[in-house]
């Protein structure tokens, strides 16, 4: 579904992304792990256009690498940032038809799917997205880019700064996300969650990957993981 | 006294009005694209002038329509092959290009019709007096001003409250990566509010024309109270923009109209303590000669006491 050959990005002068491979299959949950600043949020961020990618980003068959990023949605990748980004203003119903694109039909992910899953959305949906906590405001993100219909969903640290519950939460969201048939590319900092739900993993440092292989052999590869997982 | 403070509220609301029928624009623009339009006035300017050449070869009304119709379209031209080249080198790259282009459009409308203020007049369908009141006449003019700016205001409200278009922009206020990446094209929603807010200046301009004096200085004149007016009420808010310009619009009609000086006020009381003396220089300045500081004094006020202005998101 998503081949991505000797990716290489630039902030400025620095060199962050330094010849990525890795890719993604149909209905595959893949996961990117590695320490702050080896550049996993960077490989997401380049494969949706911004900042520009230099090399192969291949999806379901064709070049995306210097698409304009809603051009890259509009194809079918879904993009749930780090910060969350939702719309603090608007309410939760109206962050959720934002996710919707131009002129498109039904997806497999609706407003009621949202709020069977997460009641609590349900009772705030015309809250201003601004006053939600950072649990209900990475369910909403999540769900709003699910709103969209893509094909594969990219999440940066979904679970970062959340409750164990949440954490649980957030969990059973990706399953059930995965049972609809949508691939998941996830960066992760908890290697439990990851660890868990993954098909396989990658695990990048300094801009490249340095493993990648199914969770239990990267349990058994000691050597991976004290280099570049654990502190 | 009731005739004063009644004619000053209403020139002030007229005023306000106009200056949000600007405002709404800048501060939109401004957190949609980061880009402080320094040229926005002069867009306003090319609306005066637009509508005067046009009402002279087929009359006020179609000036009113086409003029800031032609303004949009040449907006969204300088949006669509101006900012969006020069915004890869930065804010500061952009600042200085809407910069220079308030100098092009200023010697451009000089150029053409010339430095000296041109007979742009009210039309004569609304050359009458609206109503009478205290024995002096409101020009029907002056009234039209007030009611277009309101349908105006109130229309850009129910765009930007009840339809999608409207709720993408409201989302593009605060995060316009995050939308696009939902597949929403922001750079067209960029190039429409880019126009429709130059439009809307022009409009400001087509109606401002004929009530003060359309002069190729008209630009110049009225820019900075502009910032004013957006810094006051909070960069990227539109209702902030809009207390803003009623405030200014009142706060500039209602000190043009007293003529109160600190000697009336306290003469009798200081006259033999030296507080006189002392703060000679202004002792008999009366509030009506310094009404054009005062937007600029309420700027640094705010700048000092509530720097995201009155109702801002941005800390910047």
């Amino acid at each position: 579904m998503l081949e991505v050959r000797d990716l290489h990005a630039y902030y400025g002068k620095s060199h962050i992304l330094q010849g990525v491979d890795l890719s993604v299959g149909a209905r595959e949950i893949v996961s990117i792990l590695g320490r702050n600043g080896v550049g996993r949020s960077t490989t997401l961020k380049t494969i949706m256009g911004n900042p520009a990618p230099h090399g192969s980003v291949v999806f379901k068959g064709s070049e995306i690498a210097g698409k304009a990023p809603h051009q890259i949605a509009r194809l079918g990748i879904g993009y749930v940032p780090e910060e969350r980004a939702i719309f603090p203003g608007l309410t939760v119903e109206q962050n959720l038809v934002l996710g919707l694109k131009p002129g498109q039909p039904e997806g497999v992910w609706s407003v009621e799917d949202t709020f069977r899953l997460f009641p609590q959305l349900r009772e705030r949906a015309h809250a201003p997205g601004g006053a939600l906590s950072g649990g209900e405001q990475q369910m909403l993100t999540i769900c709003r880019t699910l709103m969209g219909n893509p094909d594969l969903i990219m999440i940066d640290e979904p679970t970062e700064g959340l409750s164990p519950q949440m954490v649980e939460r957030i969990g059973e969201l990706l399953q059930e996300v995965a049972s609809r048939g949508i691939s998941i590319l996830l960066v992760e900092q908890k290697l439990a969650v990851a660890m868990r739900i993954s098909h396989r993993v990658y695990v990048m440092g300094h801009g490249r990957m340095v493993f990648s292989g199914t969770p239990a052999e990267l349990t058994a590869n000691r050597a991976v993981r004290e280099e570049w997982l654990e502190v | 006294m009731a005739e004063i403070l009644f004619f000053s509220a209403v020139n002030g609301i007229t005023y306000g009005m106009l200056l949000f029928l600007m405002a709404s624009g800048l501060t939109v623009i401004f957190s949609m694209m980061g880009v402080l339009n320094l040229a926005h006035a002069s867009f306003y300017m090319l609306g005066a002038f637009f509508g005067f050449e046009i009402s002279r070869h087929l009359g006020f009304w179609p000036g009113l329509v086409l003029a800031p119709l032609i303004v949009a379209v040449i907006g969204m031209g300088v949006e669509r092959y101006g900012l969006r080249t020069v915004h890869k080198h930065g804010h500061v790259a952009e600042l200085l290009f809407t910069f220079g282009l308030t100098f092009v459009i200023q010697k451009l409308v000089e150029m053409v019709w010339g430095k000296l203020p041109v007979d742009y007049l009210v039309p004569p369908s609304l050359d009458f007096p609206a109503f009478t009141i205290f024995a002096t006449e409101y020009p029907a003019f002056k009234l039209f001003g007030l009611l277009a700016s309101i349908a105006i205001f109130l229309a850009l409200m129910l765009v930007i409250k009840r339809t999608r278009i409207g709720l993408i922009v409201q989302a593009a206020l605060t995060h316009p990566e995050m939308v696009g990446m939902l597949g929403h094209n922001v750079d067209r929603i960029f190039m429409l509010v880019f126009g429709v807010g130059v439009g809307l200046a022009a409009v400001a301009g087509v109606i401002a024309g004929p009530a003060l004096v359309t002069q190729s200085n008209m630009a110049g004149l009225l820019g900075p109270i502009l910032f004013v007016v957006v810094v006051v009420g909070g960069l990227g808010s539109l209702g902030g923009a809009f207390v803003a310009s009623l405030l200014i619009g009142l706060v500039q009609t209602f000190a043009v109209a007293f003529n109160i000086s600190l000697a009336d006020v306290f003469g009798p009381v200081a006259a033999d303590s030296g507080l006189a003396l002392y703060l000679d220089d202004i002792w008999s300045v009366t509030v009506a000669q310094v009404a054009p500081v005062l937007p600029y004094l309420l700027l640094v006020l705010i700048l000092i006491f509530r720097p995201r202005g009155l109702m801002g998101n941005r800390e910047s």
